[in-house]
């Protein structure tokens, strides 16, 4: 894979966050916040990282990518159809009956989603299956997950993550997207998960922290990820929620609230 | 046919399940087996010990155990997830729900300790209620085996049925009743004795108190049908219309509670296709406690002598 440059990457997320902002706005619900937060770390993995073939979403050596946070799947709709798996104009479908681009990923529709979620906190658990599967086949192939920093909170999270330190799954990168909120408000706030990194090297990880909207750090995270063994890795993404949109950013009214058209309008110039 | 019931083999089903693995494992490279710290109980340390690089044990983790099983399900294998019924289909239900079941993975979740035959352990282990939670989830099949032989049937034919699958097995020793040679197909129900005057429907280990109810019916003169359902979902429909049709009464018969398993099953396909007399033995709205199984089978109405007493009413209200 060439890997483009880190202005290429940026203006790619730029053209992902607007789909999210029209694909939101036509379909009238979703969750902006979350998905503009990690919009740089998954176009940065799939543009930059990701082995993988939009020809052949099933190619059995592919890396695999699972987003945990589900409800963050527009951004990573509108970089997949941006890849070829879907047509773009097939983005405009978000959320309506019949649509292959359901409200949270469902991999059974979705050419390039690898696996269903929406219920928070299941995702790293899946992501360990498949990089056990791996080592037992001896393939070389990579397994990423996406958490939201709240998603954390759910036991099952820690049940994964004592089990691949356990497992020593080194082919396994966690992606935190640390954007400090979650509904209720700030996640220390709500329900504290801090120290982030401690806990993660508790369960014997490695750990790297990185600013989560900076295209340079991100692919040395995920570079530096790869070189790291014995353990499993995180990649502590500093991120703003509503990232790239000035009036939804940092703002947990913005989880879970489409724009009308008129901010849609707006947010848009933003992202002109 | 004519069934046994006296003198038999004991054998718990969940011995059968460690066996079948063995012997599965051997021959199918894809399967892995996963457990979560009860791999002597449920087993599966048979398979663990011979083909150590194809068994995890998740610790006590269940939820993550279901979703690591979902996982390595997507890159090709076939996972046997093994724990307790209760922990398989209560503290990960909705992990069997959202990420197995909805994506069609092909995750084998065998489960022990069903029923209060579980014993001693008291309420807290003995799940009386998986089958209403494994039911309830669209496209899941459910199978509780009638004995040790039928279990091992059950397991590789679970190994190839596409997607998941719940299997009940049983902690105590439970009479064979069934041969090597007798077929078994998922979701075809097996006549274990022909009557004319009432029709036995149980599966699990109620089927051969089944038995035994039916030869005393029999010494008064009352023929009973006994079907060893052993598939509740999808359940045997055309079985059951016509048993209806044939004996114009059905008893069932289950170590569940009445809302939600092989009764209601069958009372939803008889309500809506053969309306009949219908009695349901079961675990009526308590939960389980400790004691040997046979004082608990006395305790929850579950003995050949209630089975006998629900079909004399099914056969008297025709
Ligand atoms: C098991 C579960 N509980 C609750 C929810 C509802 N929910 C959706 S998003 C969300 C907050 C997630 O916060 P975070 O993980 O920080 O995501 P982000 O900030 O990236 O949007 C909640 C509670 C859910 N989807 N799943
Ligand atoms: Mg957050």
């Amino acid at each position: 894979m060439v890997r483009p440059s880190i202005e290429e990457l940026q203006e790619k997320a730029k053209v992902v966050r607007r789909h999210i902002i029209h694909m939101l706005a036509k379909a009238g619900s979703g969750h902006p916040g979350g998905s503009l937060s990690a919009t740089d770390l998954i176009v940065a993995l799939y543009y930059g990282k990701l082995r993988h073939n939009p020809k052949n979403p099933k190619w059995p050596d592919r890396d695999r990518f699972v987003l945990s946070k589900g409800h963050g799947c527009p951004a990573w709709y509108a970089v997949l159809a941006e890849q070829g798996y879907f047509p773009v104009s097939e983005l405009d479908t978000l959320r309506q009956f019949g649509s292959r681009l359901q409200g949270h990923p469902d991999m059974k529709r979705t050419p390039g989603v690898e696996m269903s979620s929406g219920s928070l906190g299941q995702g790293l658990s899946v992501g360990l299956g498949m990089a056990l599967a791996a080592r037992i086949d001896k393939k070389d192939y990579r397994v990423y997950v996406m958490l939201g920093d709240g998603e954390t909170e759910e036991g099952q999270v820690w049940e994964a993550a004592m089990a691949a330190g356990h497992y020593k799954v080194d082919n396994l990168c966690a992606i935190l997207d640390n954007n400090g909120l979650q509904i209720d408000g700030p996640i220390n706030d709500v329900m504290s998960p801090l120290p982030i990194p401690d806990k993660w090297r508790a369960f014997q990880w490695h750990a790297i922290e990185i600013n989560g909207h900076n295209m340079k750090e991100i692919l040395e995270a995920y570079d530096r990820a790869e070189t790291l063994k014995g353990k499993p890795t995180i990649i502590i993404a500093k991120t703003i929620k509503g990232k790239g949109v000035s009036f939804m950013e940092g703002h947990v009214d913005w989880h879970g609230k489409a724009p009308n058209k008129e901010e849609a309008e707006k947010a848009l110039a933003e992202l002109a | 046919m004519s069934v046994q019931t006296t003198a038999l083999k004991m054998v718990a089903t969940r011995e059968a399940y460690g066996q079948a693995l063995l012997e599965l494992g051997e021959k199918c490279k894809d399967i892995v087996v996963l457990d979560a710290d009860l791999a002597k109980s449920t087993t599966t340390i048979k398979f663990g010990k011979k083909f150590p690089d194809r068994f995890f044990d998740m610790g006590i983790a269940e939820a993550n155990m279901m979703n690591t099983a979902a996982g390595l399900a997507t890159c090709g294998k076939v996972p046997f997830v093994s724990t307790f019924s209760i922990f398989a289909t209560g503290r990960a239900w909705e992990q069997i729900r959202n990420t197995i079941s909805y994506s069609g993975l092909n995750v084998k979740i065998v489960a022990t300790h069903g029923g209060v035959a579980v014993g001693a352990d008291g309420c807290s282990h003995q799940c009386i209620e998986d089958f209403a939670l494994m039911r309830a989830i669209p496209t899941m099949t459910v199978i509780e085996p009638c004995d040790a032989v039928e279990s091992k049937k059950a397991v590789i034919a679970a190994y190839h049925r596409p997607g998941p699958v719940y299997i009940r097995l049983g902690r105590s020793p439970v009479p064979v009743i069934t041969e090597e040679k007798d077929p078994f197909e998922i979701g075809k129900a097996v006549y274990l004795r022909e009557g004319k005057d009432v029709s036995i429907v149980a599966c699990g280990a109620m089927v051969v108190l089944a038995l035994k109810a039916a030869e005393s019916l029999s010494s008064q003169g009352i023929e009973a049908t006994v079907i060893d359902m052993h598939t509740l979902k999808p359940i045997d429909k055309e079985a059951l219309r016509e048993a209806a049709r044939r004996t114009g009464a059905i008893v069932t018969a289950e170590q569940h509670v009445l809302e939600g398993g092989l009764g209601s099953a069958v009372a939803l396909v008889l309500a809506q296709e053969h309306p009949v007399p219908l009695e349901v033995v079961g675990i009526d709205n308590r939960f389980g406690q400790s004691g040997d199984p046979e004082t608990l089978f006395k305790e929850y109405h579950l003995t050949p002598e209630d089975i006998f007493q629900a079909a004399l009413r099914a056969f008297n209200r025709k």
